[in-house]
């Protein structure tokens, strides 16, 4: 065995190590977690400073102020952002119970859509023949069944025959698009106008109340009681660990005794529910009418809060933030530096880009080739 | 006979974080022998041969390949240098037939020349002794059926350096001395050959060294002639260990479980298991011997309210109070048989029967592999107490019990489950279904892949609860074991049953036997 060292070091062993070795960590603590995450968004600052500076010619420093400026420049758009998140996170907080059941409903958008047509019904009808605070709770409840019967449809098609929730959930948003024309059509004000516009503009029937003088107060609380029921729902309850297992393992679920049917529905009932609710806060507690953008993608964009968050309710309130945070300020800078679009768009990708990208290296450690000649180690040793 | 050096690892180190799979392993593989690598589960035997493979690429050390210093970063690498691995689960399309299985993804002319690749797939059986036919579909072959393909596909790949995977595992014995047969042409053919399996005898049987790996390191290598199962096992554990199976004969049984005429078809009504009966019995531990997939997983699953079963089954299981003396018509006595069928798993618990079920696929129907191990120790608890919230309290303290008594290795118990090695896992559920205080146990493949340390451990705990009067089903694919563990067997074979044997007339070759028996029925009709 004396030949093989001279052909060590040459061509065999230096060149065609692998570059990059990735390797899955075993375990991270919270603060180098943090630490990664914040080093993602040092660099999506830095890398979008780099764009706008070589690009549109202004001071990186002085965008960034201006997005913050957009999101939280004056006391009512602060109040305006918050009132999105909270709507944003209702969406993610509804979302959360089927997405840890492993069951992909990206209808949302419908969901929102048919509890805020409901919504809108009870304002029309019943406004004025019932007290404020009935009347709430009205719509409230019948927000929920609406968006309850949206989820569960394709809950216990699921549960029955099996069918893919993703598409299901999918062609329902199509459904309550066509529904919501409909109903627009028909409540349509001032004729011709192809709009609802605003509901009850002068009786304010069926507005959401100010509340500590705030105008979206009740938003906040409305969705933040929700959020903290959800969290001890899915980590302590009965139900919440059954929803985890059905997840994991189907089989697992039906060799401990649980009834995997029952749970699909019962869970898409409760997704559903809570997407309703956000449709009720979309046409009562803000907008103050329905049309077919009452749920303008927010739907779709919840998904990737409730994916960032792992499903953590406390953690979505962060990350809604977020990316209210980034729409907020976008508009603002395409208006004031007479951007068009694209730029506050690449902003925004190169963040979510960064921040996503970072999870990978929480989960995984990338480590380079060593040094040539190095790379060749012991076999040589004790040439 | 030639002993030139075929394969030589140097200082081979493999690192998967904190954990250290191989450190400094020094090995050698020379042409024309078999050479037998040995060692405990995670002692870093599958990670060494991987990255001979070019599935892992080595942190440190260096890989000679007849004498040239190599380096494998894939598996197109090891092809080229004549290396071919035959993996524990195998890799092959259903669909195709074993000749395309055998050219997938070869690189050649554009027409597939179907008869001359028939025609080397002929030769290259003819010389080894493989039985093979080159036009069957993957989907209408046996296990080791499908075994042979693995194997010739690498031959034809003009592979001299061949790594079986836990070959014997899923065979019978007399597919098991076929292989060996094949193995030994191979040898003597100047291939090297690496087995790594877990069961001694065959390493005596079969190969001509012995390597031995500890926690990743290298211990030694010894000459298959120069030593025996007992020496073999304390260099693998470190330690004097007793190889026999404690199991005192059975003493006063009672009925159980009496299995009538039980049929289990699937969802396209192929019958799975076809009018079987039989009766497990208090007090004793009742092995099921067969082939893989001759209806054990049908049958343990029927039993446990997975399974839909065919009109005129009956599972009756008899409770405490039930007396065997009693004349056949007392409906007094009746009421203390109560029949499984068409009952969920629910059901049966909700009925006070304690069923315990430890199912082969342990992380996925045994197990939630994303929960730690307090969440998993509630699987069976969870809907105990009032309210609608969880108690995590007392599945915490079980978790505990459990990592202590059985001595579980493991960070903590709010570790994810599928962080653990295979006997850990094992033991964690074996753990959670003893606690149930069962009075049936049921276990399928309870030591598969598991080492000799763990194995004799969960063989222990099973004789344990015979002891205690607790009916113990095991099925098993180790024939000597089941042989030294069993009280009786019985032989599934096809989804009939083709035998049941106690343990003073059994013997491994009649059990082999009836393992094959209603197959070849079959085929002659």
């Amino acid at each position: 065995m004396s030949k093989p060292e001279t052909a060590c070091g040459t061509s065999a062993c230096s060149t065609s190590e692998p570059l990059i070795h990735i390797s899955k960590r075993v375990g991270i603590s919270r603060k180098k977690s943090w630490l990664i995450r914040g080093a993602a968004l040092v660099l999506a600052l830095v890398l979008s400073g780099l764009i706008i500076f070589s690009i549109v010619h202004l001071n990186p420093l002085k965008v960034y102020e201006a997005m913050f400026q957009g999101a939280f420049g004056t006391t009512r758009r602060s109040w305006v952002t918050i009132r999105d998140a909270m709507m944003m996170l209702c969406i993610a907080v509804g979302l959360a119970p089927a997405f840890k059941m492993r069951f992909w409903n990206i209808g949302a958008e419908g969901q929102i859509l048919v509890g805020g047509i409901a919504t809108a019904a009870c304002m029309i009808y019943l406004g004025g023949s019932l007290p404020t605070p009935a009347l709430l709770l009205v719509m409230l409840v019948v927000s929920m069944v609406a968006g309850g019967v949206w989820g569960l449809i394709p809950g216990v098609f699921k549960a029955r025959w099996g069918t893919n929730e993703t598409l299901f959930t999918l062609m329902m948003n199509y459904v309550a698009i066509q529904l919501t024309s409909f109903a627009v059509s028909k409540w349509e004000n001032p004729a011709g106008s192809n709009s609802v516009g605003v509901i009850n503009q002068l009786t304010k029937d069926g507005w959401f109340p100010s509340v500590f003088g705030q105008a979206y107060m009740l938003n906040v609380i409305i969705v933040l009681v929700i959020a903290v029921l959800m969290y001890s729902y899915l980590k302590y309850s009965k139900q919440g660990y059954e929803i985890a297992v059905v997840g994991d393992s189907e089989n697992t679920a039906r060799y401990a005794g649980i009834n995997v049917r029952k749970v699909y529905i019962r869970t898409m009932l409760l997704s559903g529910a809570i997407c309703g609710v956000a449709g009720f806060l979309a046409v009562s507690g803000s907008s103050h009418t329905i049309s077919t953008s009452t749920a303008g993608g927010r739907g779709f964009t919840a998904i990737i809060v409730a994916w960032l968050s792992k499903f953590n309710t406390f953690v979505m309130i962060l990350f809604s933030f977020l990316l209210l945070f980034l729409e907020k300020g976008a508009v603002e800078i395409a208006s004031r530096y007479n951007l068009n679009n694209f730029v506050s768009d690449i902003i925004t990708g190169i963040l979510l880009f960064c921040i996503l990208g970072s999870e990978f290296f929480i989960s995984y450690k990338v480590s380079f080739r060593r040094k040539r000649g190095a790379s060749c180690p012991v076999g040589r040793a004790d040439a | 006979m030639e002993t030139t050096s075929a394969v030589l690892m140097k200082q081979v180190t493999k690192r998967f974080g904190e954990v250290i799979a191989n450190d400094g392993v020094d090995l050698e593989l020379r042409r024309g022998e078999i050479l037998s690598l040995l060692g405990e589960n995670g002692s870093g035997k599958t990670t060494l041969m991987n990255m001979l493979s070019g599935i892992y690429f080595p942190d440190g050390g260096q890989i000679y390949v007849n004498g040239q210093a190599v380096s494998i970063c894939c598996p197109r690498d090891a092809f080229d240098l004549g290396i071919g691995m035959i993996h524990q689960h195998f890799k092959l399309v259903d669909v195709f037939t074993a000749a395309e299985n055998i050219v997938l993804g070869l690189t050649g002319e554009g027409k597939l020349d179907r008869k001359a690749i028939a025609a080397k797939v002929k030769d290259i059986a003819d010389k080894y002794g493989f039985d093979i036919d080159p036009n069957q579909k993957i989907y209408d072959m046996s296990v080791s059926q499908k075994q042979t393909v693995e194997i010739v596909k690498v031959l034809y790949r003009g592979a001299d350096i061949l790594i079986l995977d836990e070959p014997t595992a899923v065979l019978t014995p007399q597919e098991t001395d076929k292989l060996f047969a094949v193995m030994r042409n191979m040898k003597a053919d100047g291939k090297a050959l690496v087995i790594i399996t877990h069961k001694l005898h065959e390493v005596m049987d079969v190969s001509d060294r012995v390597a031995v790996l500890r926690k990743g390191k290298f211990i030694g290598d010894v000459s298959t002639c120069d030593t025996d199962p007992q020496k073999l096992t304390d260099m693998m554990v470190g330690r004097a260990v007793e190889l026999n199976i404690d199991c005192p004969k059975a003493g006063q049984t009672t009925e159980r479980i009496e299995i009538q005429h039980l049929t289990v078809k699937d969802k396209d009504g192929v019958p799975r298991l076809s009018d079987v009966s039989f009766t497990a019995r208090g007090g004793e531990i009742l092995g099921i011997a067969g082939i893989a997939g001759s209806g054990q997983k049908q049958l343990l699953e029927a039993i446990a309210g997975l399974q839909l079963c065919e009109p005129g089954s009956h599972i009756l299981y008899k409770d405490e109070n039930w007396n065997p003396d009693a004349p056949a018509d007392d409906p007094e006595n009746a009421k203390h048989v109560h029949d499984l069928i068409g009952k969920s798993p629910l059901d049966i618990m909700k009925m006070g029967v304690a069923l315990s079920f430890v199912p082969e696929d342990r992380l996925g129907m045994g197990l939630v592999a994303n929960m730690d191990l307090t969440d998993n120790m509630l699987l069976r608890s969870y809907l105990s107490g009032r309210g609608v919230f969880a108690d995590r309290k007392k599945p915490k303290k079980l978790a505990e019990t459990v990592v202590d008594e059985l001595e579980v290795v493991t960070p903590s118990v709010a570790t994810q489950i599928r962080k653990l090695s295979g006997g850990n896992v094992q033991k964690v559920l074996v753990g959670r279904e003893i606690a149930m205080n069962p009075t049936v146990l049921m276990s399928a493949y309870a030591v598969r892949g598991l080492d000799i340390n763990t194995s004799y451990t969960i063989y222990n705990l099973m004789t344990e609860q015979k002891l205690k009067g607790v009916a113990v089903i095991y099925v098993g694919e180790d024939l000597d074991v089941l042989l030294e563990l069993c009280d009786r067997i019985v032989v599934l074979c096809g989804g009939q049953v083709s035998g049941v044997v106690s343990r003073e007339e059994a013997t491994k070759e009649g059990i082999g036997l009836l393992m094959t028996q209603f197959r070849k029925e079959g085929a002659a009709s």
